[in-house]
């Protein structure tokens, strides 16, 4: 068992009582909600006649199904108005704060929640959905849960869990140019596959994540669920106590100078115990590409496409894979026509993502090829207009991509923003499940946001490192 | 259609279905665009709903649409990861299932199972083929899941599975649907709230 880690720390505080199953209490710190899996909770609340125990304490916004082009009322599509008017009263008649489209904080639920600095270190947060674990990078922990899970917290502010191990995965050295925090965690999941985190918690370090921002840090913790994991979770240090100075819902004098004391002592003791290590050099990785229809099916950019009859065990999920995908063993990604490019989701939307595509476009002068259609669709309205006083959106329209409202749009395709027929997309999201992008059959490559933009100018996926050392 | 909030389950029998595949993800079970209704009442119809169909729409030769009275699904590894969306055991419940055997299952999915009384019981790779191969003959045997003995019946075979000590207990316990549990010690999560230093603002 771990022992000295922050999450040991952070669960021990947490932890109210155990439960006849064996399973722990656990208090919750934070709960966001959205509209999609929040409002069968709230009826069943009201079949059992309940009240949500500590209203303060739980946030929502309108983030899966909303439209990014029109947000005119009544929405164009009448489930999404009923979806959205159904958390509107909720939410009223709960006392619950809500970041509705228009107040310039609505947003993807896992950009939101650090952007309002109520993402903060030693917090267990909860929110119905899987990318949960982004808010790991602060050095809180979180879950993703169900809808019953959800009335349970709207009920007591509990969820019931088993604890789990903790797996330490370091890396080493810094990224080579053209390489990012994406690239680090499609690597892990490549390698430990997307269940070799089941059972386990993944604490991420290593100079290589030291060296990120907090936004890297988030996209890393943001897909700790596609290997299985979870929840994933950096220790905090100066560059999160940087990042959240000053926000809107930190303690701000004095309670700042307790808040950063209380931040530092909850970090993993230095000879803290781990159920497992892994070390990755981060210096040996290029920028990376999935080939399949599961995060783990990936490959550095120049590697070829594996071939199923050297897959021990995995032959037959290769196979279709690859059928799907209409991709040959043994071929390169590179000049694999692309019809859509996303640049969007609660992974890569946020300010450095649109910052460090918006530089490649403009320093390469290049635009989106005739053959694609090409969004940027911004994580959260305080993204967009940071974006827009940095006139990024000028450099996106140019180039030829559609600049967008914020929401989570063609990464889960709920909204109108939807992959057709057997289109292929080059996206900045987090998952290539077959069907994810709103077409049953529309195939996704996920990679970096600067491979996106790479892939959207040249019409195929493409090497971004041969943009940028001008070959 | 939903179960007691007491109710203990003990076993689940019917006949199977087997689905074949590892890491079948919840946007199979139940594509995103189906999740736009305020209830789970209608999710059943959406259960493996594009996988079922071929690509004129028609249902295709997917077990669900051969295997319709099924109540015992048997499947492979790490089943249902992907999202969290309830929606993903709700539509496989109202579809009809009640028991489910595999060899992994992804975590939320299976705590989400729990949570509706959805035993999520593993077993070794050999132990999933044989009772798929049975599950999928013509006329195939009924399947008795018993979470006490932790095995499942195949026709007068009896073989072992394991069932998460915490979910044998919440199941058997008739606890599975932790809400009312959990508000009994409100005063003990009032008392963990205190401790923390974020929620009075850090001593200032
Ligand atoms: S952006 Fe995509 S992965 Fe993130 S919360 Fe929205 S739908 Fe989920």
């Amino acid at each position: 068992m771990s022992k000295g880690t922050l999450y040991d720390n952070v669960w021990d505080r947490h932890a109210v009582r155990e439960l006849p199953t064996g399973e722990t209490q656990l208090f919750v710190g934070l709960h966001l909600i959205h509209e999609v899996t929040s409002p069968q909770a709230f009826g069943m609340l009201e079949e059992r006649d309940l009240r949500v125990a500590f209203p303060d304490r739980t946030f929502a916004t309108a983030d899966h199904i909303i439209p990014t082009a029109d947000l005119a009322r009544p929405f164009a599509d009448d489930q999404t108005e009923t979806m959205m008017q159904e958390l509107e009263t909720n939410t009223r008649e709960h006392d619950i704060t809500f970041f509705d489209p228009g107040s310039g904080a609505q947003g993807i639920v896992h950009v939101v929640g650090p952007e309002q600095g109520l993402t903060q270190p030693g917090m267990t947060i909860v929110c119905g959905d899987s990318h949960t674990s982004t808010h790991g990078a602060f050095g809180a922990l979180g879950f993703g849960i169900g809808t019953s899970q959800i009335r349970d917290v709207l009920a007591t502010q509990c969820v019931a869990m088993s604890k789990q191990q903790v797996r330490r995965i370091e890396v080493t050295g810094s990224l080579p140019e053209g390489v990012y925090a994406k690239d680090i965690i499609l690597k892990i999941i490549a390698d430990l596959g997307v269940d070799g985190g089941v059972g386990y918690v993944y604490e991420y370090g290593g100079e290589a994540v030291e060296a990120l921002g907090m936004d890297g840090r988030m996209s890393i913790c943001n897909m700790s669920i596609e290997g299985g994991a979870r929840a994933g979770y950096v220790n905090p240090d100066e560059t999160t106590f940087d990042y959240l100075k000053g926000r809107r819902y930190v303690p701000q004098g004095e309670a700042w100078d307790e808040a950063v004391r209380y931040w530092r002592s909850i970090r993993s003791d230095d000879d803290a115990d781990y159920d497992d290590r892994v070390r990755f050099d981060g210096s040996a990785l290029e920028p990376r590409v999935t080939w399949g229809t599961n995060p783990g099916q990936g490959i550095g950019i120049t590697e070829p496409v594996p071939d199923p009859a050297r897959m021990n065990g995995a032959r037959e999920a290769t196979e279709q894979a690859l059928r799907h995908m209409d991709l040959r063993p043994g071929q390169s990604m590179q000049g694999v026509p692309i019809d859509v490019a996303f640049l969007g989701s609660c992974t890569n939307a946020r300010i450095s993502d649109l910052r460090e595509a918006a530089r490649l476009l403009q320093e390469t002068g290049g635009a989106v090829d005739d053959s694609v259609r090409a969004l940027v669709v911004p994580g959260s309205e305080g993204v967009k207009q940071q974006a827009e006083e940095e006139r990024l959106d000028a450099v996106f329209r140019r180039a030829g991509f559609e600049w967008r409202g914020a929401g989570c749009s063609m990464c889960l395709g709920m909204n109108e923003d939807q992959l057709e027929g057997r289109e292929l997309c080059a996206s900045s999201s987090n998952r290539n499940f077959v069907g994810r992008q709103g077409s049953p059959d529309g195939r996704t490559v996920l990679m970096s946001p600067a491979m996106v933009v790479a892939a959207a100018v040249n019409g195929e996926v493409t090497d971004v490192r041969t943009m940028m050392d001008g070959d | 259609m939903s179960k007691m909030q007491t109710q203990t389950v003990t076993r689940v029998a019917g006949p199977g279905v087997a689905v074949r595949g590892n890491d079948i993800d919840t946007d199979q079970v139940i594509p995103a665009r189906f999740m736009k209704e305020v209830t789970f009442d209608n999710m059943g119809q959406y259960a493996f709903f594009d996988a079922r169909r071929d690509d004129s729409d028609a249902f295709n030769d997917h077990p669900f649409n051969q295997h319709d009275d099924a109540s015992i699904l048997v499947v492979n590894q790490n089943f249902g990861c992907g999202s969290s969306r309830e929606h993903a055991p709700q539509a496989l419940m109202r579809w009809g299932i009640e028991g489910i055997v595999g060899e992994s299952f992804a975590e939320i999915f299976a705590g989400n199972c729990q949570a509706l009384g959805i035993p999520t019981a593993t077993a070794s790779h050999d132990t999933i083929e044989r009772i798929m191969e049975r599950v999928e003959q013509s006329e195939g045997p009924e399947l008795t899941l018993d979470v006490e003995s932790e095995t499942v019946m195949v026709g007068d075979e009896v073989l072992d599975v394991r069932i998460k000590p915490s979910q044998k207990e919440a199941l058997l316990g008739g606890i599975w649907d932790t809400t009312s549990l959990m508000k009994s010690y409100l005063d003990e999560v009032q008392v963990t709230a205190d401790n923390l230093p974020y929620l009075h603002n850090f001593g200032a």
